[in-house]
């Protein structure tokens, strides 16, 4: 062998291992980017190295374990260990976020940093949160944020929430039912309809009613037809807003999808808000046993333990049926939220005919920094941290993480099928589905962001949970729930609120 | 002796209540006339307007109030059947005495939050045990998914958590009964039946008036068992007055009138919880 086949040899090895391993002097420190290696950027671990707060303590509230609550336990270890900072990491359950945070606020007090909640929690938290330092908001990893969740973490303009998370609602199903050609077969001769992804609810409720109740990946057990959030007071009314939005988000009628903006009359009891509450009443019938008491985390892990056909929520079902180890990894496919074959035109009184659909921009976990927090400089330093390119590559890759995509970069297939193993033909429809909904579409419904937002989620919670119990029709329950609304209007003020609904309604209408 | 430095050493224990029981309800009480809310944050004045809403314009509230009158009487009821038919069990000499009556009360020992999920596991519908086992029989009832079933999982895991206080409270009145009037029943020829109607039953009444008394405040306040379990769903069905006052207090935030839901139901329950134990001696007790 010569001396220049003999470097040459090395020369390419040496680029393939570096190409496979990423391996860096952090990733042997730190495993967790094992994957990537550091990612050199303001917040890197090599930036955040440089930086001392020895002897300083940085307190957060976030949410229980895993979901939320393990990353954010995970890069307060990191970030100790590089600062020399003290963090102390306090979790709680989804419903007590908000609350932990809100009654030292109104106390006038700062026990924590860092809160943790919703994104749609920022109407009532934003008078008591730092906004988000220019500093933080004009570098490169923030100017990789989808403009949509730039606009969720943001009032008016103004950034109060540091992203570190982004979500949406989309549709799940298993491919290897849908793309099998036997099945494809059987379901034509039985229906007479084809067997393709769904794009309206009622092809969703059709094929979801027929794969319901047998064994149908053959492995000794009953699969069933979806499955769903329809448990009360545990994120449904967020379901039911997904499947609400083809029905009455009407690209002709702007000025509000849950108000009228200009009267504030609530339209939730619309025929739209109606029709949709009928299909999901119909949907009791195909959910598995029990499911119209699943919370997020039985979605969750029906869906992903290969229990049922299709689901639809936040991105975390998915990358649990495609983490390593799941029976149904690369047999899942990601496809935009059905539509619906009519949408309620509210100015006309009449149904629009044609096909319709609308991405719910579904608020997800959201961060900031107690305005009289004395440590804001380190508490900045620690969101930045937490999402810098590698810890973020990293956990969006690990479903009970409840990190999901919010970077343009995350759109490209290609880190999926490089890091994760996916199947090239999933990992695009799955960045595809994302990018779609994010960057493209221009009918998206946004969460309800006005003071008191709780107490008219809460109200939809209750009323919709009534129907799908069948103690009221869905006309009754959502006339019902308007009832509700009015009053919440009248005690929180019109004004107020409408004020608040004005900024939602401008992202939903796309006027910047 | 001055007079007045008698009254020096009452003031100790009356700090420690007005502390404990004064401030929280006074306060309580000035809460609910006002607005507080997420977005009023403060104790501005609207005089009895929560009150006026609660009971011209509050539904839930008095559903969630009948509901949980249901489930308090009916659980503490079973509580007192079962409690006592294990306590009169184990105050006879039977084998394994002693190891029994710590069995008995394990469930009490148990977290009961921790013990609910548990349960909530137990009948998940499609992935518990309980519907796998009954499937071999060919049925699979809808525990947790059915208004009228959802109750009696509720009253299920009330039971089990709570009879063994009962149990305890019975069996500790049992042992200190005196032996004299068993011994003239037995001179008297009086079979098991009789000894129990005739002087068991008479003689436990006040124990068992203190104990159905202590465990009926208890199960008002039921809360952590529906919000595991059910949520208070299916649709409102298993909503109880304690978890519609969470809910509105802290979880939308409506301070002031789940305050004035507070105070009412407070109100409600001594007034109840009154008439309910002279009932009791009436029919338990008598002269």
């Amino acid at each position: 062998m010569t001396l220049k086949s003999y470097t040459g040899g090395l020369l390419v090895a040496m680029l393939i291992f570096a190409q496979g391993a990423y391996a860096d002097k952090w990733s042997d420190q730190f495993p967790h980017i094992k994957n990537t290696g550091d990612i050199p950027g303001a917040c890197s671990y090599e930036a955040t190295s440089k930086k001392d707060y020895s002897g300083k303590t940085l307190t957060i509230s976030t949410h229980a374990v895993p979901v939320m609550g393990e990353p954010t336990a995970l890069h307060a270890e990191q970030f100790s260990k590089l600062t020399g900072a003290t963090v102390d990491v306090v979790h709680s359950p989804a419903g007590d976020l908000y609350s932990k945070a809100m009654v030292p606020f109104q106390a006038g007090q700062a026990p924590y940093d860092i809160v943790f909640g919703f994104s749609n929690f920022i109407r009532d938290w934003m008078q008591y949160l730092a906004p988000v330092p220019d500093k933080y908001v004009n570098m490169p990893q923030m100017q990789d944020v989808t403009k949509a969740h730039q606009g969720v973490a943001s009032w008016d303009g103004q950034m109060y929430q540091f992203p570190v998370d982004g979500d949406r609602h989309y549709l799940k199903y298993r491919k290897d039912v849908i793309d099998n050609p036997e099945y494809q077969k059987k379901y034509k001769a039985d229906t007479g309809r084809t067997l393709k992804v769904p794009t309206t609810w009622k092809e969703y409720g059709e094929i979801a009613a027929y794969f319901n109740g047998w064994d149908w990946d053959n492995d000794g057990e009953l699969e069933y037809g979806s499955a769903e959030v329809m448990k009360k007071d545990d994120l449904m009314y967020a379901a039911f807003f997904s499947r609400s939005a083809s029905y009455s988000k009407n690209p002709r009628t702007p000025g509000g999808f849950y108000f009228d903006l200009e009267t504030m009359e609530p339209l939730i009891n619309n025929p739209g808000f109606v029709e949709a509450l009928g299909d999901w009443v119909e949907a009791t019938k195909y959910v598995p046993p029990g499911g119209i008491n699943f919370g997020l985390g039985d979605e969750i892990n029906s869906f992903g333990g290969g229990q049922t056909l299709f689901s639809f929520s936040w991105d975390d079902a998915f990358v649990a049926a495609m983490e390593d180890g799941s029976p149904i990894k690369n047999k899942v496919g990601a496809a935009p939220l059905p539509g619906a074959e009519r949408v309620w035109n509210r100015e006309d009184g009449s149904w629009d005919i044609g096909h319709n659909q609308a991405p719910y921009i579904v608020w997800g976990w959201a961060v900031g920094v107690a305005g009289k927090s004395t440590n804001q400089d380190m508490a900045f330093d620690y969101l930045c941290f937490f999402a810098n390119g590698a810890n973020h590559r990293a956990d969006i890759a690990i479903g009970r993480f409840g990190v999901n995509p919010f970077k343009k970069s995350d759109f490209d297939p290609q880190i999926y099928i490089d890091h994760q193993g996916w199947d090239p033909l999933i990992a695009k429809s799955y960045a595809a589905t994302i990018v779609g909904m994010e960057e493209f579409n221009t009918n998206r419904v946004f969460p309800l962001r006005v003071p008191g937002v709780f107490q008219f989620t809460s109200a939809v919670a209750v009323g919709t949970s009534k129907a799908l119990a069948g103690q009221l029709s869905p006309q009754e329950a959502l006339d019902e729930v308007a009832a509700e609304w009015n009053k919440i209007l009248d005690r929180v003020g019109k004004d107020v609120v409408r004020e608040a609904y004005a900024v939602g309604v401008k992202l939903e209408d796309n006027i910047n | 002796m001055n007079f007045k430095h008698k009254f020096a050493f009452l003031f100790p224990g009356l700090f420690v209540l007005i502390g404990i029981l004064i401030f929280p309800i006074g306060f309580m009480i000035r809460l609910s006339l006002s607005s507080w809310d997420t977005f009023y944050p403060g104790l501005d004045f609207i005089g009895i307007e929560n009150y006026v809403r609660l009971f011209t314009d509050d539904s839930r509230f008095w559903e969630s109030f009948f509901r949980l009158s249901f489930l308090s009487v009916t659980t503490v009821s079973l509580q007192y059947i079962i409690g006592f038919s294990l306590a009169l069990m184990v105050w006879r000499d039977i084998i394994f005495k002693r190891f029994f009556r710590v069995l008995f009360l394990i469930p009490m020992m148990t977290t009961p939050v921790i013990m609910t999920v548990i349960w909530r596991t137990f009948f998940h519908e499609s992935l518990g045990p309980v519907n796998d086992i009954l499937s071999i029989f060919g049925i699979a009832p809808p525990w947790l998914t059915n208004e009228h079933l959802a109750k009696v999982t509720i009253i299920i895991v009330e039971v089990w958590q709570w009879t063994p206080f009962m149990f305890l409270l019975l069996l500790a009145g049992l042992l200190s009964l005196p032996k004299e009037p068993f011994l003239a029943a037995s001179v008297d020829g009086a079979g098991p039946i009789r000894k129990f109607i005739y002087v068991t039953f008479p003689l436990m009444a006040p124990i068992s008036i203190g104990a159905i008394i202590i465990r009926l405040i208890e199960a008002s306040k039921i809360m952590d068992t529906v919000y595991v379990l059910t949520s208070g769903g299916p649709g409102t069905s298993t909503e109880t007055s304690s978890y519609y006052i969470f809910v509105k207090g802290l979880r939308e935030f409506q301070f002031g009138y789940s305050a004035a839901l507070s105070f009412t139901y407070l109100i409600i329950m001594i007034i109840s919880l009154t008439i309910i134990s002279k009932l009791l001696v009436k029919l338990l007790i008598k002269k």
